[in-house]
């Protein structure tokens, strides 16, 4: 018996349940300390999310920037990179997307495409600079990628105050052309027929009228499988895997370790400035915003990343918990008062437990040799 | 002209102060072997500690006492993390700059009514002429450090344990203390830094008072060479970029640059210094690894 | 008393590491002023019990006495208490450190409570280096001394600490045979002081030099203590192995013919813009085995990374079947024949965490054989890694999905050699090709090796083991100071010539 628990607790998932559900003790410890009544607040956060359909959709709007930040930071890891530049490389997709779908006049559907690509180019090559730094003149890339972070930032709100990009007297730039955005029936459920037929339709009503529900998730989705592939069954992946596993069995093999650091960064960008157009495109005001800190989109996807431990898939279930644990978060300060910030000190003891999770290996190990000592 | 030169020192001054504490929190936990990518979050609960304490009891000295006090604390998470369990030091540090706010806004909705800006301090740490005791206490102790990391028997030991903590251990000296000691000593000098901010530079704790400079001390460190002095030089440079903003972005300075242009030169400025200086790479040969019996 | 002849007893100590069992009730017992081996294989055990002895592990069971009396050996501090030093096969200094500061360390010389008193440590450690002749330059930093100083260093350190009983873990390995007389000198005089010195190694030549008596242990249990001037090398080989020992290579003699591989003058710098290799030329035949002798050090990693592109070359060329191929890429050398079996399998040769099927490729992954427009082809590599195993017996057969560091040493090493070869290499550069082998996959090794040869292909062997070099090798070159100082047929081998020339002596030429 006591064994399966040891074999148990070496299980990746295992521990990342631990540790998800280590996180929630000391959330509630801490809510406890500041007199906030931890069942009262965790069953608001659990119960809010699947009280209206409405809320559903919202948490599902939430998680499509999570699942790609998250992808984007889980496949520089497997090269052996930790890429905390999501934020900025999310930024730099809104700014391209917004730019050039706000600017050019183009037919529906080209125009989403373009935006993407554009965004993922944008994105990447910001990533790629970062990946640059790193190959060419050994800078870490945590302190390059957290530079250019805030220079991003700064950027974007340079250039909401650049005339013909910014609108006058807001804090906004303009927003992408409407016939790029990627709202579901966004069309038909302004017009005339689409409202009549809403209105004796009301669940139906209040998704569509009420979120800003967008096809984003599915192409976020997609992106997920992609990455999969791209790691597992291509040469690609196979080069990315073998130089985060040992970089100098894999420069000695021949494979060119600074032109995959490159490559790396600018497909982890490209997934980040992804996120940041799919952003633009599916949820209002459609626009850059002037903004005092960081987003946080790519701090999350750092947190999906390590609760998945880096399986791409994986991503797309974490993305949904975070995005779940802040949505809660949020009604709970709303409705009872408790600070939201109990969800950061979650998520922070939970990445903080995945980072130990080795201690789950040694206490695994512990329980294994006392019964081999018992055995003798 | 003399007086805007002054004055431009004198902000420098104001604004390297917390860097430099924080950079030698860098210094001398890299020194023993520890990355610390959590100076951020240490010196946002110091900040607010020093801030928090500082209202209650008006008095500016406690305040600053207790910002190391907590920093020092967070450190040690990251301590057992990295040392008794060998965590990726990186990602514990990551850990460490979410509960690092995480626990400062939750703690000032608690003591300050809900909101997340602390209320201003009474009484902040003395000055002279608009130059704060931090200056000199800091510049004290670089001083300390430089003499304690390369003229004592104490020094010796911990920068033998970043360098090859296997040749300290087979003689007889405790591993896992000397790093436990400077991690902690890290995280109360980062704490210092954050209270250096709340109790001197500005007087009140708000989610954005620490925004990046954990991670310009962390790039200091690297431009100093891990060495307390070059680290110090470091702060100033960034230091002087953080006065620029403030003196070029008054009204009355001789060029207009739009704010946000100029609020990004700190981080560009750090981007070209790494790039232009920094060439290979001389940190403690075992920075980074965490240390298993017995290899 | 009769107890109190032994310096050092160990009785019954079991350690285990998880669930592998290190030692398995060894005894030991060591005399009081004597050179006392300690014999066994790689992996057998003997470093382990040594550092049980110096504190640096817990035994799971079993007792110490020192001079007569129990002692619990918790931590190195208290081994050092009781007069043991210990120097360990990898030298545990601090290269940034000076010398005089790698010597104190612990146990500094300070006034006024913790300020270092340099000034003094540094009359100390000259008054200590003089006595016993260790020569040293105490200001130096370790970074920049050759290794025999070094070597010298770590023993200052012992005897810094008074040390009356010092262990030394493998230490001619890195030593000239200059040096190691050298050494052994200095542990007569140690000896004839009173001190007890215990020495780990598997060379059997330096048993029957230095030791009084040597202890056997073979796959961590006791099996025997011998008289060595009372043991032939081949006893002491067979106990050690557990059976009969076969220490020739087989092989005929070899019929090279035209040059395939050439160096020409090359000259190579290392990461502090030292000349490592210099003014270096060099010639292979297609089906010969050129051995290049030589103590670690002296350029021979360098020359590796030269040859392999891991390192730029500073000038000369270094051509393949007629093609330069110096400062291009690693691939573009395997492209062109060479292939490398590296010193060090688990830093170069193999991804540990990768299952082993993908250790295979990792230098063909993308050629169209195991790869169809970018995406992999399992089916060729798995059928490619099935066939390797058979070929090379590799154990454990099933183990393709498994990862590589679930293999033992001698396996690992079966699998880099069958990537190497299945590129059909004009030229192998074989470097250390048996570090941490057991003796049966040395002799594996060893026959692959020839049996490369006999197809029509060369081979670069460098090794620091001179009894591997001269076994295999068709033609030898020595190599000193980053240069080949002497060449010597099979057949025309003069040991003690070759000796002499790797540690930078001159041929006498007799009057």
């Amino acid at each position: 018996m006591r064994y399966k628990i040891a074999e148990l607790l070496n299980k990746s998932v295992i521990k990342i349940v631990l540790a998800i559900v280590l996180g929630f003790l000391v959330g509630a410890i801490a809510l406890i300390l500041a007199g906030y009544d931890p069942i009262a607040s965790y069953s608001m956060m659990i119960t809010s999310i699947f009280s209206s359909p409405q809320n559903m959709v919202q948490v599902l709007i939430l998680t499509m920037p999570n699942i790609l930040t998250g992808l984007s930071v889980a496949f520089a890891f497997k090269t052996g990179l930790f890429n905390i530049g999501g934020e900025g490389q999310y930024l730099v997709g809104c700014m391209a997307a917004v730019i050039v779908g706000g600017e050019l006049k183009m037919p529906p559907v080209i125009n989403i495409i373009v935006i993407m690509l554009v965004a993922i180019l944008a994105g990447g090559l910001y990533g790629a600079l970062a990946g640059l730094l790193k190959a060419k003149f050994g800078i870490h890339e945590v302190i390059t990628t957290i530079m250019l972070n805030w220079i991003a930032l700064y950027f974007n709100n340079y250039l909401i105050s650049v005339p013909g990009i910014g609108v006058k007297n807001t804090q906004y730039s303009i927003a992408i052309k409407q016939n790029a955005w990627t709202n579901i029936l966004s069309n038909w459920k302004t017009s005339s027929s689409g409202k009549a037929y809403l209105a004796s339709h009301h669940t139906l009503a209040t998704i569509l009228l009420g979120t800003d529900i967008n096809y984003g998730l599915i192409i976020a989705i997609a992106a997920a499988i992609f990455i999969w592939f791209l790691l597992y069954k291509t040469t690609f992946g196979y080069q990315v895997r073998a130089v985060g596993l040992n970089k100098e069995a894999a420069e000695f093999a021949g494979i060119g370790v600074n032109k995959n650091i490159i490559m790396t960064m600018f497909v982890a960008g490209g997934l980040a400035g992804l996120a940041g157009a799919l952003q633009m495109a599916g949820s209002a005001p459609h626009a850059l915003s002037t903004l005092a800190t960081e987003p946080g989109y790519g701090f999350n996807g750092i947190t999906v990343a390590l609760m998945a431990n880096s399986a791409p898939i994986g991503c797309i279930f974490t993305a949904f918990l975070l995005s779940g644990l802040q949505f809660g978060g949020s009604t709970m300060q709303m409705n009872l008062g408790t600070p939201s910030e109990v969800v950061n000190i979650m998520i922070g003891v939970i990445v903080f437990f995945v980072a130990v999770a080795s201690m789950f290996t040694m206490l695994s190990e512990k329980i294994k040799k006392r019964r081999v000592k018992n055995a003798d | 002209m003399l007086t805007s030169i002054l004055l431009a020192i004198s902000i420098t001054l104001m604004y390297s102060a917390p860097l430099i504490f924080a950079g030698l929190g860098g210094v001398i936990s890299e020194n023993a072997g520890v990355v610390n990518i959590g100076i951020e979050g240490m010196m946002t609960i110091g900040a607010f500690a020093g801030a928090a304490v500082g209202y209650f009891t008006a008095n500016p000295w406690l305040g600053f006492l207790a910002g190391g006090l907590a920093g020092g604390m967070l450190a040690l998470i990251h301590a057992v993390a990295c040392i008794s369990f060998r965590a990726d030091q990186t990602i514990s540090g990551v850990a460490i700059n979410f509960l690092g706010p995480g626990l400062a806004l939750f703690l000032s909705r608690k003591l300050f009514q809900g909101g997340t800006t602390t209320k201003p301090v009474p009484n902040q740490l003395p000055s002279f002429h608009g130059n704060y005791v931090t200056i000199p206490i800091v510049l004290l102790f670089v001083l300390i450090m430089w003499f304690v990391l390369y003229k004592t028997s104490v020094g010796l030991r911990i920068r033998a344990v970043g360098e090859n903590p296997a040749a300290a251990d087979t003689l007889g000296i405790n591993v896992y203390k000397v790093k436990y000691l400077s991690v902690f000593t890290s995280g109360v000098l980062s704490g210092f830094g954050g209270a250096a901010m709340t109790l001197a530079v500005v007087s009140n704790f708000t989610p954005s008072t620490i925004s990046g400079q954990g991670f310009i001390a962390l790039a200091a460190v690297i431009f100093g060479k891990w060495k307390p002095h070059g680290t110090m030089c470091a702060c100033l440079l960034f230091g002087f970029a953080q006065a620029l903003v403030v003196i070029l972005g008054g009204s009355n300075s001789i060029i207009q640059i739009p704010s946000s242009i100029l609020s990004m030169l700190p981080y560009v400025l750090t981007l070209i210094i790494l790039v232009a200086f920094v060439g290979k790479s001389t940190a403690p040969k075992a920075d980074g690894i965490p240390y298993v019996k017995g290899q | 008393m009769k107890d109190q002849q032994y310096a050092v007893e160990m009785q019954s100590i079991c350690k285990y590491f998880d669930n592998f069992c290190a030692l398995n009730s060894v005894d030991l017992k060591i005399k009081k002023g004597s050179v006392h081996a300690l014999l066994g294989e790689n992996g057998a055990g003997k470093t382990t019990l040594m550092n049980v002895l110096y504190g640096l592990y817990t035994p799971d069971s079993g007792k110490i006495l020192i001079n007569g009396q129990h002692v619990e050996m918790k931590n190195p501090n208290v081994a050092i208490e009781h007069k043991i030093g210990m120097v360990h096969q990898h030298f545990k200094l601090v290269e940034k450190f000076t010398v005089v500061e790698n010597i104190i360390l612990g146990k500094e010389v300070v006034k006024a409570g913790c300020v270092l008193d340099i000034h003094k440590a540094r009359n100390e450690v000259k008054k200590l280096s003089e006595t016993y002749g260790l020569d040293v330059d105490p200001d130096a930093k370790i970074e920049d001394i050759s290794v025999g100083m070094q070597q010298r260093i770590e023993i200052l350190k012992a005897l810094y600490r008074g040390v009356e009983i010092l262990i030394l873990d493998e230490p001619t390995a890195v030593l000239t045979p200059q040096e190691i007389e050298e050494l052994i000198s200095i542990m007569g005089k140690l000896t004839k002081d009173g001190k007890t010195i215990i020495i780990i190694t598997h060379k059997l030549k330096e048993i029957k030099k230095s030791s009084e008596y040597c202890t056997i242990i073979r796959r961590g249990k006791y099996i025997d203590t011998v008289d060595v001037k009372d043991t032939t090398e081949q006893q002491l080989a067979s106990m050690m192995v557990g059976r009969e020992v076969n220490l020739i290579v087989k092989k005929e003699k070899a019929k090279p013919e035209d040059v395939v591989f050439k160096i020409d003058d090359l000259t190579v710098e290392d990461s502090r813009k030292i000349e490592r290799v210099k003014n270096f030329s060099l010639s292979i035949r297609r089906g010969e085995i050129v051995g290049i002798a030589g103590i670690d050090g002296n350029g021979q990693k360098e020359l590796v990374e030269a040859i392999t592109c891991l390192k730029k070359a500073k000038s000369g060329k270094i051509s393949i079947n007629g093609t330069e191929v110096q400062n291009t890429s690693p691939l573009n050398v395997i492209e062109h024949g060479i292939s490398t079996i590296h010193e060090d399998r688990q830093k170069r040769g193999l991804v540990l965490d990768f299952p082993v099927k993908y250790n295979f490729i990792t230098e063909k992954y993308n050629k169209p054989e195991f790869s169809n427009r970018s995406i992999l082809n399992e089916k060729a590599i798995s059928k490619f890694t099935e066939d390797s195993i058979k070929e090379y017996d590799i154990r454990p057969e099933d183990c393709a999905s498994k990862p590589a560091k679930a293999l033992s040493g001698g396996n690992q090493q079966k699998v880099v050699i069958a990537r190497e070869l299945s590129n059909d290499p004009d030229l192998l550069i074989a470097f250390q090709p048996t570090r941490g082998l057991d003796v049966g996959a040395i002799e594996f090794v060893h026959s692959t090796i020839v049996k490369h040869r006999d197809s029509g292909h060369s081979i670069l062997l460098i090794s620091f083991e001179l009894d591997e070099i001269i076994n295999v090798s068709d033609r030898i070159c020595v190599l000193y100071d980053g240069q080949i100082v002497g060449e010597f047929q099979q057949g025309e081998v003069d040991e003690e010539l070759i000796g002499l020339l790797m540690a930078g002596g001159e041929e006498k030429n007799e009057i």
